[in-house]
């Protein structure tokens, strides 16, 4: 890893992606540095959503999917250098639905490890008590690890399903739209584990609200009908954008 | 005017309520015909003999109606085209939703329909002159008119039903688990093994109690297949009589108001409890699948 200081964690280089015939993103190349937030902002059908799950690989599953051009993690091609599987667990993924699976807490959590084939009991509980402090959920459940994880609250749920992702130690965590359904305090609370999060992991966030962006953003890209308009320091783009369409977006007239 | 709006008004709504209704009275008064001509049969053998009685010799004097190797018979043909039927039912069923193209999708569920839609009577006509030779020579049996063979048939005509209910209940399991999964590095094979069988069991088991009724109410197929010798089974490879079988065979010619003809009706409210049982408990398992 080391020779690979100053290097970029992903590169994208002329991404592509066509859903049948519904062209989703369009020639679309740009780095993604270690430890920063990527803010990816953009109206709806802006293609912000595919990119990101282009990322991690999970429109596989999509029929009739295409891509062209290429995306490296640390220099390999995710398509052609890396096993889905272990993409996944390097690259993990937050939705904008919490879906904690109809078990225990604890369960959530040390499902990805113990589907990578971790047993030991105490290790199992070193990685829940960490990844649930990290989520800033620890406080909150220590006590109930074995209830139901359906039965939290929505906010609870969302930093859960963080925690799980955190489990399996990813470089490089995706979300998508995590604070959508989500009020302003935990909101607060998904935002804050992001920004700490960020001392040992590359973020990148999808967001509709340009707020959210504003506050947590390394660098923001913006995004439009499936092209990257910009992609800059997150001040600059809420400042002095060079694209009047990014400035239009922003504050608000369209989108 | 307005008061031939209100009568007509009146008469549509006890016509629905009439139509509503018309199917539990049909129930319960096939139900009452079936107990009241079946009971009379205990006036002749009591219930133990009945249920329990190794011989079904309905026309000796006096008729010995021993009803055990039939229920055997049904049993064991069921027993078979489970364990046929159901394994691939369900695979067929995680291919189709979960595994295949979209084109090979369309063509396969229409395959399923089209194999649901195959009379039954026609599936017994290749029974006899492709299946029955095919396990007389293969196995090296003195007849091919076996269990085996009414189990395969059976398990042709609970496919459809298992495939179709199965695949539902699978397509059912919220997209987000199974994107969850993966995105916490499961492969495709996990995910279904771990994530989406989980979500889908009670659709699953209930599919294959509606497989299981289907079966055990079919007729004409395992009548032309089976053999039809009321001898209490020990293999799959010798022949067998079932319930049903036994009714169709034997109704036209037993003397209505005889011990024989009785019996016959009460072998239907033994296959009626049957039935009724396995759908309860198929319904139990879709209602738990709905509820969570």
């Amino acid at each position: 890893m080391n020779s690979r200081i100053g290097k970029a964690k992903i590169e994208v280089k002329n991404l592509t992606i066509h859903f049948g015939k519904v062209q989703a993103i369009h020639d679309v190349s740009l780095d993604i540095q270690p430890n920063e937030i990527l803010s990816i902002i953009g109206p709806a059908n802006s293609g912000k959503t595919s990119f990101l799950r282009s990322l991690n690989r999970l429109n596989d599953f999509e029929p009739r999917l295409r891509i062209n051009g290429s995306i490296k993690l640390d220099g390999l091609d995710i398509r052609n250098d890396i096993e889905a599987e272990d993409l996944r667990k390097r690259v993990g993924m937050i939705f904008a639905l919490p879906i904690p699976l109809p078990r225990s807490i604890y369960d959530n959590i040390t499902y990805g490890p113990r589907l990578a084939g971790l047993r030991d009991k105490t290790t199992l509980d070193r990685i829940v008590e960490e990844s649930l402090k990290a989520a800033y959920l620890w406080d909150e459940v220590k006590d109930r690890l074995r209830s139901s994880a359906q039965k939290l609250s929505g906010g609870q749920q969302q930093r859960l399903c963080i925690a799980r992702t955190l489990a399996l130690r990813p470089e490089v965590i995706l979300f998508d739209e995590p604070c959508s359904g989500l009020d302003p305090i935990s909101t607060a609370k998904v935002e804050e584990s992001m920004l700490e999060l960020r001392k040992s992991q590359t973020i990148v966030l999808v967001t509709n609200n340009t707020k959210q962006a504003a506050r947590v953003g390394t660098r923001t890209a913006f995004f439009l009908m499936g092209e990257l308009v910009e992609i800059d320091a997150t001040e600059k783009i809420f400042t002095a954008p060079r694209d009047p369409r990014t400035n239009d977006y922003i504050v608000g007239r369209f989108g | 005017m307005a008061r031939f709006r209100k009568v007509k008004e009146f008469v549509i709504e006890k016509l629905i309520f009439a139509s509503g209704i018309a199917s539990i009275i049909f129930v319960a008064l096939i139900f009452i015909f079936l107990l009241r001509e079946g009971v009379s049969v205990f006036k002749t053998t009591s219930i133990g003999d009945f249920l329990g009685g190794r011989f079904w010799y309905p026309i000796s004097d006096p008729p010995k109606l021993g009803i055990l190797p039939l229920i055997l018979g049904s049993l064991l043909v069921t027993a078979g085209a489970i364990v046929l039927a159901v394994p691939l039912g369900i695979g067929a069923a995680f291919y189709i939703a979960d595994v295949a193209p979209v084109k090979i999708r369309h063509l396969l569920k229409s395959c399923v329909e089209v194999l649901a839609a195959i009379p039954s009577v026609v599936l017994g006509f290749l029974g006899i002159t492709l299946l029955v030779p095919f396990l007389k020579h293969t196995l090296g049996l003195p007849t091919g008119l076996t269990a085996l063979a009414g189990s395969i048939m059976l398990a042709f005509m609970a496919l459809p039903t298992i495939i179709s209910i199965s695949e539902d209940a699978i397509n059912a399991v919220p997209r987000e688990y199974k994107e969850g999964a993966l995105a916490l590095g499961a492969t495709h094979w996990q995910t279904l093994t771990r994530v989406i069988i989980h979500g889908a069991m009670p659709g699953i088991i209930a599919a294959s109690m509606l497989g299981i009724g289907r079966v055990i109410g079919e007729t004409m197929a395992v009548m032309m297949v089976t053999g039809n010798a009321a001898v209490i089974p020990t293999s799959l490879l010798q022949p067998v009589r079932t319930l049903t079988a036994t009714i169709a065979a034997e109704m036209g010619e037993a003397a209505k108001g005889s011990p024989h003809y009785f019996a016959l009706f009460a072998v239907g409210l033994v296959l009626f409890l049957i039935s009724f049982l396995i759908n309860l408990t198929a319904d139990l398992f879709l209602n738990r699948g709905k509820k969570r």
